[in-house]
């Protein structure tokens, strides 16, 4: 922050510099909003993160709000929700945001992360704002999973069942594991209250955490660009980047058009489709959970089951286990195992161009199959694609490194 | 701190102080640790309510599947028919543990051809060995597919035999779980209990 400190060191006088004198807002704004540079070629891949931000403030306020008429208990759970639904006024546009902020959420980012595949946003210097995304993904994970169980319908009952008991394949200390996290011998009224506590503080909490320091580390490297190039290296007299226009106002207008288009479709979905024909709220979930009786077809929420078919994939159970877990996990070692000179796609031979082209279908078909019944054509399907998956990671070290790039020009450049 | 102080310092002394330190710290955040996670644990209600229960099995029919609650765990109480028992020992060669190797799955006792303390009698946990789904019952005969009757798992298509036993090639690893129970008297069965008074 030294070069800003130079700037406010000139009095300005009034309630401003009383407060910079005590704390450092002024510097602070400049740092982060007025005087932090990106790259002028951004495109729509570039939204995402702003966009994500938008839908944590929804999950954030709506949740609050939705908190104040749930009830954390099995007895009541199920009909708080329907409480919420029928008797608070504008519960259910509140409950709608929730739950379509949850799907939304993981749409953008998905496609947040798909962007840094794209511009290889993850390789150096950004190695460290990628493992930070990543945990943020986690965490993501554990406070939809989470968050999945309060409703206390079959789906979440039954969910939670299928993804508790994973832990259980964990040899010698699995059984022990799972009675940790649920808190009793099966899912029960301890387990959601539990769960309660890690959806609505725990995880949120490390959640935020993650999101400051992911932007922090953000900040001090530098945005990526299309190009990936780096626009610190060609700084103008005054020390700004030449390619890099301020955030505030140039790219906050700019976000502000992909806020609206984005609350429009947003608004479009609660108001019309908040069920989403069964992916965003699974039918199974509209009836009380019934430890008697699992549903006929169990699939979890759409945005886990590239990975859950990858899990069914496997006719072993602690295997299973292990490929899901690598399956999540794997990405995180994407700065690594991508040995290409040059970071975006724009630069990169054929066969990077091919090998993500591949990953995409394979992970959209994972997803499509996940939902499926564990039916003999699309086990053979998932194992096929689940090979597909791996292969895509785990060869990267070597297709990368033979594949011819391109060179990459010194400053930034606009495709028309 | 001037060169002289320097010198004095005894480095040693520093480290060993440092190093004494952070393990007394430790080892007090481990020992704070401590009731933050048994109060994780199933509490001392969970666990009374995890307390045997009755099941009176006086009119069951054979074939009759009842189920119940014990710790918030399905059970299965099957009265197999003559003809189910006696396809029993043809699925042996189809199985991945036909004579109950795995001591976990079972109380001594249900270590036998039939998994029961009564041939007839089927006391079994309703939770598939592979992610706790309840197995659906699929008790219809079908020579063709090589099926003498037995359980369905609808998530992940584990199958199990008319005793609980798992076939092969399929993602549960276990035979299904025989809970501790016995007879309290021919109609009444004592789930969650063997030895002793309840």
């Amino acid at each position: 922050m030294a070069r800003v400190e130079a700037e406010i060191g000139k009095p300005k006088g009034g309630l401003m510099q009383w407060i910079d004198d005590r704390f450092p807002f002024t510097a602070t704004m400049k740092y982060h909003v007025t005087e932090y540079y990106a790259s002028k070629n951004f495109n729509i891949w570039y939204v995402f993160g702003v966009l994500a931000f938008v839908v944590l403030v929804i999950q954030l306020l709506t949740g609050i709000f939705l908190t104040m008429n749930y009830k954390p208990s099995a007895a009541e759970a199920f009909a708080s929700v329907e409480y919420i639904m029928r008797d608070v006024e504008w519960g259910w546009l509140i409950r709608y945001m929730h739950s379509t902020g949850a799907s939304f959420f993981f749409v953008i980012v998905y496609l947040h992360m798909f962007r840094a595949m794209l511009y290889g946003s993850y390789k150096k210097p950004r190695e460290l704002i990628w493992l930070i995304g990543m945990l943020i993904f986690l965490v993501l994970m554990a406070e939809a999973f989470a968050g999945y169980l309060l409703p206390w319908g079959q789906m979440s009952y039954w969910g939670a069942q299928v993804i508790i008991s994973l832990f259980g394949a964990i040899p010698g200390i699995g059984e022990a594991l799972v009675e940790i996290i649920r808190g009793d011998y099966s899912i029960s009224d301890i387990t959601l209250n539990r769960f309660f506590a890690l959806h609505v503080i725990l995880l949120p909490l490390v959640l935020i955490a993650l999101i400051f320091v992911h932007i922090v580390a953000l900040h001090e490297v530098g945005s990526n660009n299309p190009d990936g190039v780096e626009i610190k290296e060609h700084k103008g007299a005054d020390g700004v980047p030449l390619d890099g226009v301020a955030f505030h106002p140039y790219h906050t207008s700019k976000d502000l058009v992909a806020i609206i288009i984005f609350l429009m479709i947003f608004s479009g979905v609660v108001f019309f489709a908040p069920e989403m024909g069964g992916y965003f709220l699974e039918h199974a979930n509209f009836e009380p959970a019934n430890m008697t009786a699992t549903p006929e077809h169990i699939a979890p929420v759409w945005y886990f089951t590239p990975f859950y078919a990858i899990l069914r994939a496997v006719p072993d159970k602690l295997w299973g286990f292990v490929l899901f877990v690598a399956s999540v996990l794997l990405p995180i070692f994407l700065p690594w195992l991508d040995r290409a000179r040059v970071k975006s796609i724009r630069y990169r031979g054929w066969i990077y161009k091919s090998a993500l082209g591949v990953f995409v279908v394979t992970f959209l078909a994972l997803g499509w199959l996940g939902t499926q019944p564990a039916e003999s054509v699309y086990v053979i399907m998932a194992r096929i694609f689940s090979a597909l998956y791996f292969a895509f990671f785990l060869l990267m070290p070597y297709y990368t490194a033979i594949d011819k790039t391109k060179p990459v020009p010194d400053r930034v450049v606009y495709h028309g | 701190m001037n060169e002289d102080d320097v010198d004095r310092l005894d480095r040693n002394r520093r480290h060993f102080l440092t190093v004494a330190t952070a393990v007394t710290g430790l080892v007090g955040a481990g020992a704070a640790a401590v009731p933050f996670l048994s109060s994780l644990k199933p509490s001392a209600r969970a666990q009374a309510l995890g307390a045997p229960v009755e099941v009176s099995i006086g009119s069951m029919q054979p074939g009759e599947l009842i189920r119940v609650l014990w710790r918030g765990k399905l059970v299965f109480v099957l009265r197999r028919s003559q003809e189910m028992l006696k396809l029993l020992p043809e699925n042996d060669d189809q199985l991945r543990d036909p004579n109950s190797e795995v001591a976990e799955q079972q109380p001594v006792y249900a270590i036998n051809e039939y998994r029961s303390v009564k041939p007839e009698f089927l006391v079994v946990e309703g939770s598939c060995t592979h992610l706790g789904c309840a197995p659906l019952q699929d008790f219809e005969v079908r020579p063709s597919e090589n099926w003498a009757g037995g359980f369905f798992c609808p998530c992940h298509g584990s199958k199990f035999d008319l005793a609980g036993r798992v076939f092969k090639g399929v993602p549960a690893p276990t035979n299904l779980r025989i809970p501790p129970h016995r007879f309290v008297r021919d109609d009444l069965i004592l789930i969650g209990q063997d030895t002793g008074a309840a």
